[in-house]
């Protein structure tokens, strides 16, 4: 078991190797993502839906003018869907896929808190599930005796942007 | 050699107006051929010179070298010393070709193409007879000067240079450093400095960053004078310097405050007057006194010459980014947004209350509108950017062809979108190498068809109910229609049985794979010409149309919406969705009556439309959204046309018509079939653009689909 250093109350300087992340809870696990991708984070509002895309691609909202699309990260995980409720919100982060920058929508259950992580108490996920989903699984880290997964964003909506998906990752 | 950023940036600026020079140079040699007026040439020699001047300062020397023989040769002309001949005005538009592409090389620091500099070269040394003299410029840049110092040289073979060197106080922050270029003129010779501090001024005066020196540098060695100019290339533009050769068999050295010495070539990178004679005493002393005279700005403004007057030609144009363009338009759209959100919003409350609230809302929506309308203005380029190279083309063909053809053009100053425009000039090139190629005749023939031995050839833009009309007219032979019948049956373009209007034969060349070329030439007949250039015009939202009459000639039309940006929309309700369809696809709309409404083989429905059947395209059905009813006769049908065919479209129902802004579904996501982009509504809710070819092709394919299921 690694040590974990909560962000909660320390003072002294994050240390270079360490980075932020930004947690947030779907189906009872605690996902990370970097928090410098993180653009804002805003509450589930109606989209427009858009055809021929997968379910996990709720539609597009209108960003300050700008159009985004709202991924599902349930529906994206295949796991079981829930009535979307007051803790709901939509992370708006900016990934790169290829040479581009997007900002995407991600629905999750809710966010929960900003941690330090320090880059030699991630550890690599194990290889064993044999799901494609892991490919989406940057890091895993323990913090205050929790288990964190933190997400390769880049992968994980670049993937469910460009046309060719993964396949198995749409799953019903 | 290497640039640091700064200097990249004013390079690029020198390659682009380099590139207008060029323009510049080109149509009026073009149309110098018909007139030999002096201010003309006067003209394409500033240009010239600008490029010359500005190809030394940063250093191209082959391209100043090359630059230079041109200027001479523009220079004689001017002065009446050389008679305006095709052959000569050939040769300049070679060079002109040969410049662009050294600029072009130049900048994608690629090799030059020797073998036919030096074949220009040489016939324009040809042109001037001067082929075993040594030009002889003052400010000629290393190659060139060369040359020179090697015809002087033999004269008199200096063994030192006395340098005067008096920077310009901006010497520093122009990134030069003098330290640098002494250690440089050290490993030429023994070298020996000194510098001269009179012009320092108090203390409390003194800009630490300017320089205030000068210096007096004596070094001695057998030292051709290009080695010298190259090490001072960098700096040379306002600088002034002198170079005097001291001791061998040169004249003896004048004192010390020399300033007016023989044989002492001041040496300016801006420099207009210097001649293609060697410098006499006498030249080189004007010269300098002259360059005293006129400061340095004075030259600073020779290369900036061919863009300020040919935008004085185009009412005074401004060279903006188009990235910060495109920012404003998206910030004007979403104020057009907010706007349409407030006047919902107000409409939703008790009118009584709020009259003033209205008032002002119906104010800021004119100027929003009005704004919009400016700012989309900034986008618009006249259309003469896309004709002005027609000219060339022309002259250039039609010797090639041996046709005679006059080209007229009209309406020049008709605006469009920038993109557009761009995106054009391709397929307008095709269309009137096509109409020199195959429709005008060759003299003979059209003297023997008892027309006029000069054909003309058209090109006019012009608006028409909110779109741009670019026409290809010629008066040349017409498209025979029998030929083109006989090619698309054999293509099998055509069924054997199948009648067909005139109208309909001569549109039969946009189809892919055709051509009726009976030899394949480089000008064309390659068989990818005309449905390259519909397919072309068709993404840029437009059309293309083709009529002819054969001896007459053929009018080649197409239709252009104003802008990409902006569309005029349609927007149509199914079930709860909103979805936009461009106006300019809709055909018509019409209810439907159920009689009319048949089903192909159980499944497909068709729709009787006068005398012709429409597949119906049920949207609900192609974006899975549910709609108020399934039946068509409880919707209305949406006729829309795209690459000649037709499809009705089912919807539930018809709302407003209006301008939106079109939003790219890409630029975060990825394109999606049968949307063409999306836009934001007043409500604030984003509303997807139907791609109306797209659903035209799919639901041909899906019709396909359903038949041959079942079929199975």
């Amino acid at each position: 078991m690694s040590t974990a250093k909560p962000t909660a109350g320390a003072d002294k300087l994050a240390a270079e190797s360490s980075e932020q992340y930004l947690t947030f809870m779907l189906a009872g696990e605690e996902y990370g993502v970097d928090i410098l991708r993180v653009q804002e984070i805003k509450g589930w509002d109606k989209v427009t839906r858009i055809p021929h895309t997968p379910d996990y691609v709720l539609g597009v909202i209108n960003l300050r003018g700008a159009v985004v699309p709202i991924l599902d990260l349930r529906r994206r995980f295949g796991l079981e869907t829930i009535a979307f409720g007051p803790t709901t919100v939509v992370i708006v982060v900016r990934v790169m896929t290829g040479r581009d920058e997007r900002t995407v929508g991600v629905v999750v259950d809710a966010v929960s808190e900003v941690y330090n992580v320090d880059a030699a108490d991630a550890k690599p996920p194990p290889d064993v599930c044999g799901t494609v989903d892991t490919v989406f699984v940057k890091a895993l880290v323990t913090i205050e005796e929790k288990m964190l997964i933190l997400l390769d964003i880049d992968r994980l909506i670049g993937n469910s942007i460009v046309d060719e998906l993964v396949p198995g990752a749409e799953v019903a | 050699m290497t640039f640091d950023l700064e200097m990249a940036e004013i390079a690029k600026v020198f390659f682009q107006e380099s590139r207008e020079g060029l323009d510049v140079m080109e149509s009026g040699l073009l149309s110098l051929g018909a007139t030999a007026d002096s201010e003309n040439i006067n003209t394409i020699f500033r240009a010239a010179h600008s490029i010359k001047g500005g190809s030394a300062t940063f250093g191209f020397a082959e391209v100043a070298g090359f630059t230079h023989g041109v200027e001479t040769l523009l220079d004689e002309m001017r002065n009446g010393v050389r008679p305006v001949t095709a052959e000569a005005i050939q040769t300049l538009l070679q060079a002109c070709d040969c410049l662009r592409e050294m600029i072009a090389a130049t900048e994608a620091e690629q090799p030059l193409d020797q073998v036919r500099i030096a074949s220009l070269n040489g016939d324009i040394k040809h042109i001037l007879g001067e082929a075993n003299e040594a030009p002889a410029s003052v400010s000629a840049p290393p190659a060139a000067a060369g040359n020179e110092t090697a015809g002087a040289g033999a004269a008199s073979e200096p063994s030192g240079w006395r340098i005067r060197f008096e920077p310009v106080a901006d010497l520093l922050r122009l990134r030069n450093e003098p330290t640098r270029m002494f250690a440089e003129l050290r490993r030429l010779g023994a070298m020996v400095a000194h510098a001269d501090a009179s012009r320092l001024p108090p203390l409390d005066a003194l800009d630490p960053e300017s320089c205030y020196l000068s210096w007096n540098i004596d070094i001695t060695g057998q030292i051709p004078r290009g080695k010298l100019d190259e090490i001072f290339d960098w700096v040379d533009s306002g600088c002034r310097l002198e170079f005097t050769p001291t001791g061998g068999s040169a004249p003896p050295a004048p004192g010390a405050k020399a300033s007016a010495q023989p044989q002492a070539a001041a040496i300016d990178a801006g420099s207009a007057e210097t001649k293609a004679v060697s410098p006499t005493e006498t030249k080189a002393v004007a010269l300098t006194e002259a360059k005293a005279a006129a400061p340095a700005d004075a030259d600073r403004s020779a290369p900036a010459g061919a863009p300020v007057q040919k935008a004085a030609g185009d009412s005074g144009s401004i060279r903006v980014a188009t990235e910060k363009v495109d920012n404003i338009i998206n910030l004007v759209g979403e104020l057009l947004i907010t706007q349409s959100m407030l006047s919902s919003f107000a409409d939703g409350i008790d009118p009584n209350d709020l009259d003033r609230l209205r008032q002002g809302l119906s104010q800021l929506a004119r100027n929003t509108r009005e704004l919009q309308e400016s700012v989309m203005q900034i986008r618009m380029l006249p259309i003469s950017f896309a004709f002005n190279r027609f000219p060339r083309i022309v002259h250039d063909l039609s010797r090639k062809l041996a046709k005679k053809v006059e080209l007229k053009l009209s309406g020049e100053g008709t605006e469009l979108d920038k993109t557009v425009l761009e995106k054009i000039s391709d397929p307008l090139v095709h269309l009137v190498r096509n109409a020199l190629d195959h429709g005008l005749e060759i003299p003979e023939r059209r003297i023997a068809a008892g027309k006029q031995e000069t054909g003309t050839l058209e090109l006019a833009a012009f608006h028409e109910g909110g779109n741009i009309i670019i026409e290809v007219r010629d008066d040349g032979a017409g498209l025979n229609k029998a030929k083109i019948l006989q090619k698309a049956r054999e293509r099998a373009l055509v069924a054997p049985d199948q009648e067909l209007t005139d109208e309909q034969i001569d549109n039969l060349i946009f189809m892919p794979g055709f051509s009726t070329a009976e030899q394949i030439s480089d000008v064309s007949g390659r068989g990818v010409g005309m449905d390259v250039v519909r397919r072309n015009i068709n993404d840029l939202g437009g059309h293309v149309q083709i009529s002819s009459k054969e001896g007459l000639g053929s009018t080649i039309r197409i239709r252009l919406p104003l802008t990409l940006a902006i569309l005029d929309g349609q927007l149509v309700r199914v079930g709860k969705e909103i979805y936009i369809i461009s106006l300019l696809a809709i055909v018509e709309t019409i209810q439907v009556a159920r009689e009319r409404v048949n089903t192909l083989v159980g499944r497909t429905e068709v729709f009787r439309l006068r005398d012709e059947y429409l597949p119906v395209v049920k949207l609900c059905d192609q974006f899975g959204v549910e709609p108020d009813s399934r039946s068509a006769e409880d919707g209305l049908l949406v006729v829309l046309e795209a690459d000649g065919k037709r499809v009705g479209v089912l919807v539930d129902d018809l709302l407003a018509q209006q301008q939106v802004v079109i939003k790219s579904l890409e630029s975060n996501f990825k394109s999606v079939a049968g949307i063409a982009g999306a836009t934001i509504l007043g409500d604030g809710t984003v509303a997807l653009i139907i791609d109306a070819p797209g659903l035209i092709s799919s639901a041909a394919k899906q019709g396909a689909g359903a038949v041959a299921a079942h079929a199975a």
